[in-house]
């Protein structure tokens, strides 16, 4: 790991100009990930969580401040960032397969195809599709659908993984299941991630790092660092560290929702 | 299931026909009141260069006409598609255009270029059946989720691979929808123009004659050969829709 931050949100402000005026989203944010991080973003509904992940994939600029990948500040997209949406948006024509690949014809890539295949095969492997190469999307169901959705944002060694609620349309089994395969894929995979959640516990199984954004206009409310342990499994969910986290990112929550005053919680 | 796809249209075909040689039968019609299917074969028999020559010309007319509203109609969807000013702008006068009943156009553009029977027909054709592709193709762009287009522009793809990639394949299934329609509408077109332009060309000129003459057999196996074509037009858009956007046609099972 380096000491500069592979991911770097500085002072960032926005504001969209909308029908009914202007509508601050963004407010002075800042926020670091460093190399091989796994940063998880919480916040109150519609406060400007997906517009943060617009920003650091760079289809859309800041009005003020800046956002820095690897040292260099995103101006535009760049094939470095893998992204993935809690609408899996699979392309329905195409093979599980072909879908994974799509990446590959967009970024340049010095893999041939045979290793392009090779590669797409051995990470539907890793989160558990081998033999669902060929079939259409249509035929999975919704949790095998976002699995392939990872496996196309990492097709091409992304170095950050934007991931916007990815696990949010599933029910609580199937998304434990994929926190637990995301544990795996990060094992193999050396990406740094920015994911954006509705849900405290997937924040703090696979995060080490949790921000609470502030209601709109947005800003980092608290920051909370939890002890990177590699694979967890869900049973550190239930030892009374996480529920002493779980505490305090639920009262985070309930501020920035402005239905509790602000007061120091118990420190970590 | 080949039975059931064949077999079960084509008794209804045949019942059809019974049911028509009664309806004439029971009612004692003469032939130029209503012909009976009995009367078609005739009908065929005496002009069947005359029904070939013309079915042709209908067709390569329909389908030209058509081939010209879907590159034109395909255009216009995707600027109204990818411009909301655009979109805003031509939407009115798109639809004021399609609202002008098609009738009162035909005698018009048969006048304005007199003789000019091909150029007539397939401008018809064209005017006709532009209109449902491309408001079929600005809606399917339009309505495109955003992720499909963040997926490949968080890459730094440009907004033609976008195009090819994606925002195209998924507007397939409602461009075919749209193309049934207008494969419809051009061979109306096509009919309309063939029947009010002075010595025409094509099955409407066929179907004109048999009018002048108080042939009524003629007329209706006019009717009957237009249906033949039309069936066939619309059954190869739904091949063709089969081959390229048969992925939206969830299989039941
Ligand atoms: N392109 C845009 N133009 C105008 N307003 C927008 C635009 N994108 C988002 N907004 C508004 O900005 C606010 C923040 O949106 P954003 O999608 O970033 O929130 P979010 O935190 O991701 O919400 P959710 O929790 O529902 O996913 C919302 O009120 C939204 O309506
Ligand atoms: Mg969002």
């Amino acid at each position: 790991m380096t000491d500069t931050p592979l991911i770097e949100i500085r002072d960032v402000s926005h504001t969209f100009h909308t029908e009914s005026g202007p509508l601050p989203v963004l407010d002075n944010l800042s926020l670091s990930v460093a190399d091989g991080g796994f940063c998880a973003v919480v916040g109150p509904s519609g406060c400007g969580k997906s517009t943060l992940t617009r920003l650091v994939a760079g289809l859309m600029k800041p009005d003020t401040g800046s956002v820095w990948l690897h040292g260099e500040q995103v101006r535009s997209p760049r094939a470095t960032v893998g992204m993935a949406f809690q609408n899996p948006v699979l392309l329905e024509w195409r093979s599980i397969l072909r879908n994974v690949l799509l990446p590959l014809e967009i970024v340049p890539t010095k893999l041939t195809r045979k290793q392009q295949e090779d590669r797409a095969r051995h990470l539907l492997t890793l989160v558990g599709l081998d033999g669902f190469e060929d079939k259409k999307p249509s035929e999975l169901s919704g949790g095998m659908r976002q699995r392939a959705s990872l496996c196309r944002a990492l097709i091409h060694q992304p170095e950050v993984l934007i991931l916007d609620e990815p696990f949010g349309a599933l029910d609580a089994f199937t998304r434990e299941d994929l926190w637990q395969t995301m544990h795996q894929v990060k094992a193999q995979e050396p990406f740094t991630s920015l994911l954006i959640t509705h849900d405290l516990r997937e924040a703090i199984f696979l995060a080490d790092q949790v921000v609470v954004l502030s209601g709109r206009p947005a800003t980092s409310q608290y920051v909370m660092n939890v002890p990177s342990t590699g694979p967890r499994d869900l049973e550190a969910l239930y030892t009374p560290d996480a529920a002493d986290r779980l505490a305090i990112l639920r009262h985070q929550i309930q501020v920035a929702q402005g239905r509790k005053p602000a007061r120091r919680e118990a420190a970590q | 299931m080949s039975l059931q796809k064949i077999g079960v249209p084509l008794a209804a075909i045949v019942i059809f026909l019974i049911l028509w040689e009664l309806l004439v039968w029971a009612n004692g019609w003469p032939n130029y009141k209503m012909a009976s299917p009995s009367d078609l074969g005739p009908a065929f028999t005496r002009y069947w260069e005359l029904f070939f020559i013309y079915g042709w010309q209908t067709l390569w007319r329909t389908v030209a006409g058509l081939l010209l509203a879907i590159i034109f109609g395909t255009g216009l969807g995707m600027t109204m598609g990818f411009s909301r000013t655009l979109r805003d702008g031509l939407y009115p006068l798109l639809v004021g255009f399609n609202a002008i009943p098609k009738a009162t156009v035909v005698p018009i553009i048969a006048l304005m270029f007199v003789g000019a029977h091909d150029f007539n027909t397939v401008l018809i054709a064209f005017m006709i059946s532009f209109f449902p592709i491309a408001v079929s193709v600005s809606i399917g762009l339009s309505t495109l989720e955003p992720e499909y287009r963040d997926i490949l522009r968080s890459l730094g793809a440009s907004n033609l691979t976008i195009f090819w990639k994606i925002a195209l394949p998924k507007t397939l299934p409602e461009f075919f929808g749209a193309l049934k329609i207008a494969v419809t509408l051009a061979f109306i077109g096509t009919n309309l123009m063939e029947i009010v332009s002075p010595h025409g060309r094509g099955l409407g000129a066929l179907f004109d004659s048999g009018k002048t003459n108080s042939d009524y057999p003629l007329m209706f196996a006019v009717l009957i050969a237009l249906a033949v074509l039309g069936i066939i037009l619309y059954y190869i858009v739904v091949v063709l829709e089969k081959i390229f956007a048969g992925w939206a046609e969830r299989s039941p099972s």
